[in-house]
């Protein structure tokens, strides 16, 4: 079976964006090496998944729906989706790079002794040839990911095992339906063959979800603050930029863990990826790390006093100077030239 | 009062969070002799939640194993001089080339010769590889329940562990039977800073193939003071399948490594002149990058 599987993340019947843009590229995946898209729903309630997933290209829908099995926890998920690739033999299983899917994925890969790489940017088909026996390989994933804190993108290939599982972050991948009327068909896990109540010893005893307050992710404008921007205080120009311009503030791994802004601004490798109109990093040198997060912004304005930092080679435009004398004069002369 | 067993997982990484300039080497490799080597950010997270558990509960002990060269002992000296009991350190040729599998395989084993424990705790995951798979596989090859991106340790009785977590948009508050492992998010608290006893008490503990290759005669020291002899496990001491350590039990394969150079494009450079700033949101308006 040449499958692509994509496990689904579902909260009050909603599939998770990153579930979503998996779909997507599982079913391009799925079309180069001539195989189907599945989709495995797992939780309570999932009458209504079928119609949100099949657009996406979903073949074969697999449910598990048991009051037990949402809010998540790890065993029951775990030993339903690995026995599942026992049956099914799937060549490629997607997760998404969450608490949920790095939670789930390396449980299910130690389970099946099989390789996993966390946190792809990039997932690709092709061929391999091992250099120990030179035992050729066809259509293998390329499972693409920053390593060594991102100073290196390493490609990844499991010869041997399957699934070749990968998770990837929200964000990285577009999503994009297939066709309305996309229909597949859905098959029921029998979960009475594969749980015991002993796989549910561990109790959500509380849960608050708060949506996050700031969306970064979905900003046209990111004004992103970096260490150099040199303390808390001086992250105010980057609001009031902000502001003005009608984007949202950004912060480099560095400027967060300094505390100069929230862990849920944080933009990067480790932190939300953005594709915004325009980018402009504040006192950021450009660690690739960093990069990685923004790389794809149409537009990238580098405000920094060192002319020779990385960002700058990846700018459109660079500004030289001080962050608590540009940005004042960029609010300055955009007040004067918006009609 | 009776304690609990804690076993604190922990890694020594190159500090790869603030790489300057000459990280990289002018053949656009990584130059990893300037990047010191420092306890895994989130370990500590993670044995300030052990040290937290063992304050509450005394006569709790913790024991820090750790995986790597014989450097690596490192890391188990800094959580002694913060509290650690002692630690194990596993190190072998054997193991060079593991990927997640391979390692959570030859942790666990060295984990079962240390049964029975209450809990494991390790941090969510190292700034070297950003994997977070070494924890939920570890508590998968010992059969036991995970509970990952733990924030705090609520609370520990003879059969339970409450933990609360931090998720994406929220939190969650578990209960999860013992023994369990735990995984902590770098939004715990941070880990306290040295005790100036415990550094004097433990400043000579080292492994047997550490005191091999120092010219001192801490061998007599040890002698008197147990405590200061830091184990070391080679694949000698776990009862391993050798198939599956190292690069053979390794099913994910580098197939290339790129070091990532920044590509260069036409940058139009401004000063902060006002002249240049207005021309700017100028040509920015006019364009409808923004307005």
């Amino acid at each position: 079976m040449n499958s692509v599987f994509v496990y689904c993340e579902i909260e009050d019947g909603i599939v998770a964006d990153v579930s979503l843009e998996l779909l997507t590229k599982g079913k391009k995946l799925a079309t180069q090496i001539g195989g189907k898209l599945e989709a495995i729903a797992i939780g309570s309630g999932l009458d209504k998944i079928g119609a949100i997933v099949y657009p996406y290209g979903v073949d074969v829908l697999h449910v598990a729906d048991d009051k037990r099995l949402f809010p998540f926890t790890t065993v029951p998920h775990a030993k339903i989706v690995a026995e599942l690739f026992k049956a099914e033999k799937p060549e490629i299983a997607l997760f998404g790079a969450t608490s949920i899917g790095r939670d789930l994925a390396p449980r299910v890969a130690s389970t099946l002794q099989c390789g996993l790489t966390a946190d792809c940017t990039s997932l690709e088909i092709g061929d391999h040839v091992e250099p120990k026996d030179k035992k050729e390989y066809k259509g293998l994933l390329y499972q693409i990911r920053p390593a060594f804190g991102g100073n290196i993108i390493a490609t990844i290939v499991n010869p041997e095992t399957r699934p070749q599982m990968a998770t990837v972050r929200e964000g990285v991948m577009k999503k994009e339906i297939l066709d309305e009327k996309y229909k597949g068909v859905q098959k029921n896990i029998d979960i009475a063959g594969i749980l015991v109540d002993v796989d549910f010893a561990v109790k959500v005893i509380e849960r608050h979800i708060e949506k996050s307050k700031v969306n970064i992710k979905g900003a046209a404008i990111v004004v992103c603050g970096g260490y150099g921007v040199g303390s808390k205080e001086n992250f105010k120009f980057l609001y009031e930029l902000a502001e003005v311009l009608g984007g949202e503030v950004g912060g480099s791994r560095a400027a967060v863990d300094a505390g100069y802004c929230e862990h849920e601004r944080q933009i990067g490798q480790t932190g939300v990826t953005v594709r915004p109109k325009l980018y402009i990093a504040c006192g950021i040198s450009g660690a690739v790390q960093h990069t990685a997060g923004m790389a794809e912004s149409s537009m990238v304005i580098s405000i920094n006093t060192d002319p020779k930092a990385p960002i700058n080679t990846i700018a459109d435009y660079t500004i030289t100077g001080e962050i608590n004398e540009v940005i004042p004069k960029m609010i300055k002369y955009y007040k004067k030239n918006s009609k | 009062m009776k304690g609990y067993k804690i076993i604190v997982l922990a890694k020594q990484v190159p500090d790869t969070r603030n790489v300057g300039k000459d990280a990289m080497k002018a053949d656009g490799t990584v130059n990893r002799a300037v990047l010191p080597a420092i306890f895994n950010p989130e370990d500590l997270n993670a044995l300030e939640q052990a040290l937290s558990i063992k304050d509450r509960n005394p006569g709790s002990t913790i024991t820090v194993v750790t995986m790597g060269p014989s450097r690596a002992a490192d890391v188990i000296r800094e959580a002694m001089f913060r509290g650690a009991d002692d630690g194990v350190l596993i190190s072998d040729r054997a193991f060079a080339g593991s990927d997640t599998l391979a390692t959570s395989y030859t942790i666990s084993l060295a984990l079962k010769k240390l049964m029975p424990f209450d809990i494991v705790i390790c941090g969510r995951q190292a700034i070297d590889g950003d994997t977070a798979q070494v924890g939920p596989q570890v508590a998968e090859k010992l059969g036991i329940a995970q509970v990952t991106y733990a924030e705090d340790v609520i609370a520990v009785t003879d059969t339970d562990v409450q933990i609360k977590r931090r998720l994406e948009r929220g939190i969650e508050i578990v209960s999860a039977p013992k023994p369990v492992l735990i995984t902590v998010h770098s939004s715990a608290p941070d880990c306290r800073v040295r005790n100036t006893k415990l550094t004097m008490k433990y400043k000579h503990a080292k492994t047997a193939s550490e005191l091999q290759a120092s010219n001192e005669d801490y061998e007599s020291i040890q002698k008197a003071r147990p405590y200061l002899l830091i184990n070391e496990w080679s694949v000698a001491n776990l009862d391993a399948e050798p198939m599956k350590l190292g690069l053979n039990g390794s099913p994910t394969k580098v197939k290339a490594i790129q070091n990532v150079v920044l590509t260069a494009k036409d940058t139009v450079a401004l000063t902060s002149s006002d002249g240049d700033i207005d021309t700017l949101m100028l040509e920015l308006i006019d364009n409808h990058t923004i307005g």
